[in-house]
């Protein structure tokens, strides 16, 4: 056995600070991006509801924040994280750059997604008088379901990958146990057990993944 | 009712512009089936989709039932579709849900109750054939199953108008067959006018009764199917009608004519009755000629019978006039050709 300076309960508890980060910031990121993905499709031209402006702010403001890297993005919004949860150190004030990071990433998966829904679908259901609304979500949505899956899939292991990066606003997780212990104070053991941990986590994830968009699409 | 007045629909794709319409009325009555038919790029695709506005005339005016639609608010659009069924060439289906569940559609829409919904799909199914795949999904179907759906889901809200989008085009021709059935059915059931376009005469053949031709957008030739077949005067028109009546002699025969002179060539047509009579049996009892027939073919249009005939008359020249004088008091269309 190496010599190690953790113990199990660190580890258990980096695990639970990295699926807190990654769930929360899911969850808002989704609710961030989906309705902005949505959007971008039925306002680009050609779309259900065809608007040229709103359309050309969302697209310009979605690939300007797509195109920070995620360190940057975090310590560039420390004053608006700080506005948010009062604070710009520890879980918390990761999650913040977490969602605005993954909020525009899932709104561009989303917009992929539906674009590839048949456009004869959309035509069928306009032809039967459907409100944009109704277009989105007994047409368009349903139809992109199993898709949709593989975009949270892949979602979520980009967002396990960022909070990677969370240890530098003292966010916690297991890629800052990775850093500080693995790395800087040259314990193997936890550089391995870290590795093994985002290995099963990202497999595991992608596997469900896989599967679940199987199942939607009947295979 | 429907009803196109000089309406033209141009598209613009950056600097270039495309023609699709220049200039095309129709009027199509209550109960017609009427058809539509031209080449690709000849602007039915376009045409079609003015009917329920999912295309809007450039200029011009369509008229649905009376109204223009031009007058209605977005809303009182969407119901007017609602009153317009669609069909289309790849079916559209919704591959994530059930036959049930997408012949549902148009009602949820509209948010019918449970048992409404449940009663008209089961209806619906029973009409079309598909009792046994209500839980199916369309995946599961073959071409003609998926546009049963397709027609049961068109159905649903009880339309006034059926649109059918080279409904058949995707099909083989026996499924086209039971297709063609199943809308002639539809027309007779229900007090639905049906529009439809296509590129095969066929299916106008079988099930239409008035036909447009379009060619560049616009209509080259219209009016009542067996008209139009009988006498098709545009070349466009022409060349669709002989994909459905062949009215070439083959050229063995065309071989053996040559070889002899002092003969003279007749191209018959006979409409309905003249069809049934026994006109040249009259012609040979009556007159000294000989008659050999070169070609022969019947078609039926509407429950009429169109008659082509392509024959040769030898005899004396006065007599031989006479001959063609009694054909056509016989009310046979005759016409003399130089060669075949």
């Amino acid at each position: 056995m190496m010599d190690t300076t953790i113990t199990a309960n660190q580890i258990i508890k980096a695990l639970q600070e990295t699926l807190t980060m990654v769930g929360v910031s899911l969850l808002f990121g989704a609710l961030l991006g989906v309705p902005l993905g949505i959007l971008l499709v039925v306002a680009r031209p050609g779309g259900v509801i065809e608007n040229k402006t709103l359309y050309g702010i969302l697209n310009p403001i979605i690939n300007i924040v797509r195109s920070l890297p995620f360190i940057i993005l975090l310590v560039a919004i420390i004053p608006f994280t700080r506005l948010i949860v009062q604070t710009s150190i520890g879980t918390n004030a990761a999650i913040v750059p977490l969602v605005i990071y993954i909020g525009p990433y899932i709104a561009r998966l989303v917009e992929n997604s539906l674009l590839e829904v048949n456009p004869g679908i959309v035509e069928a259901a306009e032809s039967m008088g459907a409100t944009p609304f109704q277009v989105i979500w007994h047409f368009l949505l349903p139809e992109a379901f199993a898709s949709l899956i593989l975009t949270f899939t892949t979602a979520t292991i980009t967002l396990i990958g960022a909070t990677a990066m969370a240890g530098t606003v003292g966010g916690g997780g297991i890629g800052d146990l990775a850093i500080t212990y693995g790395y800087q104070r040259f314990d193997t053991f936890v550089m391995i057990v870290t590795v093994v941990i985002l290995l099963i986590l990202v497999q595991g994830i992608q596997s469900l993944g896989n599967r679940m968009g199987r199942r939607a699409r009947r295979e | 009712m429907i009803e196109l007045v000089d309406v033209y629909k141009t598209y613009r794709r950056g600097d270039s512009t495309i023609e699709a319409l220049r200039g095309v009325s129709l009027k199509v009555e209550k109960g017609d089936i009427f058809g539509v038919i031209g080449y690709s790029g000849a602007g039915k695709s376009t045409l079609i989709r003015l009917v329920n506005y999912l295309e809007k005339p450039t200029k011009g005016q369509v008229f649905v039932d009376g109204q223009l639609l031009d007058r209605y608010s977005v809303q009182e659009l969407r119901n007017v579709k609602k009153k317009i069924g669609m069909i289309f060439q790849h079916f559209n289906l919704l591959e994530s849900k059930t036959v049930y569940d997408n012949v549902a559609i148009p009602l949820v829409l509209v948010k019918k109750s449970k048992a409404e919904i449940r009663q008209r799909v089961t209806e619906l199914l029973d009409f079309v054939g598909l009792s046994d795949k209500a839980g199916s999904y369309p995946k599961e179907l073959s071409g003609g199953q998926k546009q049963r759906v397709g027609i049961a889901r068109a159905l649903a809200g009880n339309p006034t108008i059926l649109l059918c989008d080279e409904a058949t085009s995707a099909l083989d021709p026996q499924t086209t067959q039971s297709i063609l059935a199943l809308l002639k059915q539809i027309s007779q059931t229900y007090p639905i006018t049906i529009l439809m376009i296509t590129h095969e005469m066929a299916v106008i053949q079988q099930i239409c009764n008035k036909v447009a031709v379009m060619e560049e957008g616009i209509i080259v030739e219209q009016g009542n199917v067996l008209n139009v077949f009988g006498s098709p005067q545009n070349e466009t028109t022409r060349n669709f009608v002989r994909t459905v009546i062949r009215n070439t002699v083959p050229s063995s025969v065309i071989q053996t004519l040559k070889a002899e002179a002092k003969r003279r060539l007749f191209k018959l047509e006979f409409i309905g009755q003249s069809a049934s009579e026994p006109v040249i049996n009259g012609l040979i009892r009556n007159y000294d000629v000989q008659v050999n027939i070169l070609f022969a073919n019947m078609t039926e249009i509407q429950s009429t019978t169109l008659g082509n005939m392509i024959i040769q008359l030898q005899g004396e020249d006065p007599v031989i006039d006479q001959a063609a004088g009694f054909l056509q008091n016989q009310g046979v269309h005759i016409e003399e050709v130089d060669s075949v």
